[in-house]
């Protein structure tokens, strides 16, 4: 027991090393660099490789190396590092390889504001691929969340083999906090799962009932092919439209019909409230102090924090949503997820506050909207 | 084994090209070195060098035009037993340069075959980095304009301490290669040859031709001598044997009880160089040695010794949900750099807030009782004003106390540094409140 000081970003890397992770390389980038700090002291010395690349796309691409000859890796950046990244992440996806990507936020657009907070890469992070597939995108309010969220991207990175982002902000990641690290409920540590040496292994063959295929290493006794072309389940190229179909809608279909096992969220439920206050990331902070500051008044309200952001946890939303009769959303930005939950709560009369100018969001400007619309 | 090709997957390349011909010189050089399959991995990227990894039972990795290095790197620090062999047309050579230039920096244990067939053969004949100035290529006018690069010579400047270049049709070939793959460290052969699909419909290109070009370029023997170092990944293991794990992150107990309950927001403004940020974090520690929560967000320039220096605490024995600063019950003014940042938060502290300011320094009228402290007068240095200020802050037992403050210093500084600040505080702090 007892308190220790740690910022966001120390607490992603102490939640990669207590889930595995022996391979990191990035580029330093404002306010990201902490993280590469933190694995460059904890990783080699315990056998593990800490490198930093020529560039973001260097540093990504020696994880997807890295990770496909059975090394648990993960990179660290920021937007202008994310946009770099962009073709590498298409290929982790489409080739299936396990990857955590931290991207901590911070104002854009472009080079934007090295120091100041945002969440302007939500919709960015989904979307960033070509191709359009799913991804998993992962929201930290605080370094407790840095932690304990890291440590599930790394799982989900295993478990459904591929990138996961921990979509952080500056305000979570260069913020210190206390943080009792011995009271964390941390996961089960989980790894891909391998191929059995009796069963015939294919690089991107699944089995019946299972939607995600067997993992080997590059360099092990059975050869492994990996591709970042469209590719048959033995991973050669296939121009064949049934099996490149099936297995983009494989792709699809492992993420979205898995959510409600990694739909992660907090929730503070005030009884008798009608609006629900839906947010996410260092803004849900600003909303508990807004929401129990309203809390014995007549505009009460509840609050829901999500911290699984992709793929929308329709379902959860939806359940959460159903008594209240308004919903509001706070983002630190001009709109972006704000959209899905229109999209998903097509009944409910939804206010929005945003706003992209470097600062947090106030719990008074939180209040002010659940009271007066 | 007679072949490590892919029996069911033969090489399918257009007639007479120069590729087809590397490929089964490479084989033969593997074979000739005993390698097994499942000891090599081809790593590859777009265009037809592309195809490599295809046509070979080894390992293989296929991946974004011109990242093919930046793969291998990952695999072979990974996986330091594999005989890791990338190759890379001329395009792949020039969307990649910054991975060609690291590569050769780092000297990893690596080969990368060039097939260098100076156009982009895939996409149509268009101009690549190589691509002589008075060929007639896909491009126009536009290769004209720029000079082919030797990246022999370039990765040479670079540090590849192995760099050759041969001519597809050289009887040499599989000596070549099996030179450049033997290599402990990075290689690079370049692979002169011919591209019947798009380059020789419009230029005169023959293997004699290419043999007489690459006796003219200039020797590259000299690289192996000046370039010579250790393997990068046998030095970074060696080099990471030398260190110490990190401790576990410390635990703060509890050892003192804070003087107010509830959030207390501490700013302190000052300039670089005045130690404002170890000041915040030793609030944070105070706090924590109390057991309450700490939260610390600072604000400063990119410069080092010059500009803003801003950290914002809180403590409270809650949790902390909102981490910025609403109604700061405390502000410790040291510099007007940091004065100026929040001239507009100064001007609506409340009654009840509590300045401690440098003599010297303005402020915005505001309503706060304020605390002057002359540390010029007192001759301490100013890199020690903000630690004295919370000195101060701890004699008026407001948000933290003198027994919080110490434990504080304890957890921060080494033995030697605890004394010499405790006895600095001690003789400042009686001094100023003699002044």
């Amino acid at each position: 027991m007892g308190l220790t000081l740690m910022e966001g970003n120390e607490a992603i890397g102490w939640g990669a090393m207590a889930a595995g992770c022996n391979f990191f390389a990035g580029y330093p980038i404002t306010p990201a660099t902490t993280i590469y700090n933190t694995m460059l002291e904890l990783l080699p010395p315990k056998g593990g490789v800490c490198l930093q690349g020529e560039d973001e796309i260097a540093s990504i691409g020696f994880c997807l190396g890295a990770s496909m000859s059975g090394m648990k890796a993960m990179t660290a950046t920021s937007g202008p590092g994310i946009s770099l990244y962009s073709e590498q992440i298409s290929f982790a996806i489409g080739s299936e390889i396990p990857l955590v990507i931290v991207d901590v936020q911070r104002l854009g657009p472009s080079t934007g504001s090295a120091t100041k907070g945002a969440d302007g890469d939500i919709q960015f992070l989904q979307w960033s691929n070509s191709g359009g597939l799913p991804v998993i995108v992962l929201a930290p309010v605080d370094v407790k969340d840095c932690y304990t969220l890291t440590m599930q991207a790394f799982n989900l990175a295993e478990q459904y083999r591929c990138p996961v982002f921990v979509a952080a902000n500056k305000e979570v990641s260069m913020t210190r906090e206390t943080i009792d690290l011995d009271a964390l409920d941390l996961p089960q540590t989980i790894d891909r799962r391998t191929a059995a040496a009796d069963r015939p292994f294919l690089p991107f063959g699944v089995h019946e009932d299972q939607l995600v295929p067997d993992f080997l290493p590059i360099g092990g006794e059975r050869l492994v092919r990996q591709t970042s072309s469209t590719h048959g389940t033995d991973g050669y190229i296939t121009t064949d439209p049934e099996q490149i179909g099936a297995i983009q809608q494989r792709l699809d279909d492992k993420l979205r019909r898995n959510i409600a096992s990694f739909t992660y969220y907090d929730e503070y439920q005030v009884p008798g409230a009608e609006t629900l206050v839906i947010t996410y990331g260092v803004t849900a902070r600003a909303a508990m102090t807004a929401v129990k500051k309203v809390q014995h008044t007549n505009a009460k309200a509840s609050l829901l924090v999500l911290k699984t952001l992709w793929p929308v946890p329709e379902q959860l939303i939806l359940e959460k949503a159903a008594s209240y009769r308004r919903v509001v959303v706070a983002e630190m930005n001009l709109g972006q997820y704000v959209r899905e939950l229109q999209r998903v709560l097509t009944d409910k009369k939804i206010d929005f506050i945003g706003q992209m100018n470097g600062e947090l969001i106030k719990p008074g400007q939180i209040q002010e909207v659940i009271q007066h619309g | 084994m007679d072949s490590l090709l892919n029996s069911n997957r033969p090489p399918v390349f257009c007639p007479g090209c120069s590729h087809e011909q590397v490929l089964h010189a490479l084989d033969q050089a593997l074979l000739r070195m005993g390698f097994s399959g499942k000891d090599i991995v081809m790593v590859s990227d777009i265009g037809c060098s592309g195809l490599f990894d295809t046509f070979f039972n080894t390992h293989a990795f296929h991946g974004l035009h011109g990242r093919a290095l930046t793969y291998a790197t990952g695999i072979k620090m990974a996986r330091p037993d594999l005989k890791v062999v990338v190759t890379m047309g001329d395009g792949g050579l020039g969307i990649g340069g910054a991975h060609v230039l690291s590569s050769c920096r780092r000297n990893i244990d690596l080969t990368l075959l060039v097939l260098n067939n100076f156009n982009y053969g895939m996409t149509g004949g268009q101009c690549s980095s190589t691509t002589p100035q008075d060929a007639q290529v896909g491009s126009g006018f536009l290769n004209k304009l720029e000079k082919p690069i030797d990246i022999c010579q370039v990765a040479g400047a670079a540090g590849a301490a192995y760099v050759d270049r041969i001519s597809t049709y050289d009887k040499g070939l599989v000596d070549g290669l099996e030179a450049a793959l033997s290599f402990d460290g990075f290689s690079l052969l370049d692979i002169w040859g011919i591209c019947p699909g798009r380059y020789t419909r419009r230029n005169k290109i023959t293997p004699k031709n290419i043999e007489t070009d690459l006796a003219k370029l200039p020797g590259l023997a000299d690289y192996k001598i000046s370039n010579a170092r250790p393997e990068y990944g046998r030095a970074y293991r060696q080099e990471a044997a030398k260190l110490v794990p990190a401790g576990e992150p410390v635990r703060i107990e509890k050892s003192c009880t804070a003087p107010q309950s509830g959030r207390m927001e501490v700013v302190v403004l000052g300039s670089a160089g005045q130690r404002i940020i170890t000041a915040g974090e030793l609030l944070c520690l105070a706090g924590a040695a109390a057991g309450c929560h700490a939260a610390q967000k600072s604000d400063y320039p990119i410069t080092v010794m010059r500009g803003h220096s801003v950290t914002d605490i809180i403590i409270s024995d809650t949790e902390i949900e909102y981490t910025g600063i609403q109604n700061p019950s405390v502000v410790i003014a040291l510099a007007p750099e940091g004065v100026n940042r929040r001239k507009k938060m100064l001007a609506h502290l409340a009654p009840e807030a509590l300045v401690i300011k440098a003599s010297g320094i303005e402020l915005p009228s505001c309503q706060a009782s304020i605390i002057e402290i002359d540390c010029k007068a007192e001759k301490i240095k100013s890199q020690d004003w903000a630690l004295v200020a919370l000195a101060v802050l701890a004699q008026q037992n407001k948000v933290l106390t003198m027994d919080m403050l110490k434990a504080a210093l304890q957890l921060r500084f080494k033995a030697g540094q605890y004394e010499t600040a405790i006895a600095m505080l001690e003789k400042a702090v009686v001094s100023l409140g003699n002044t």
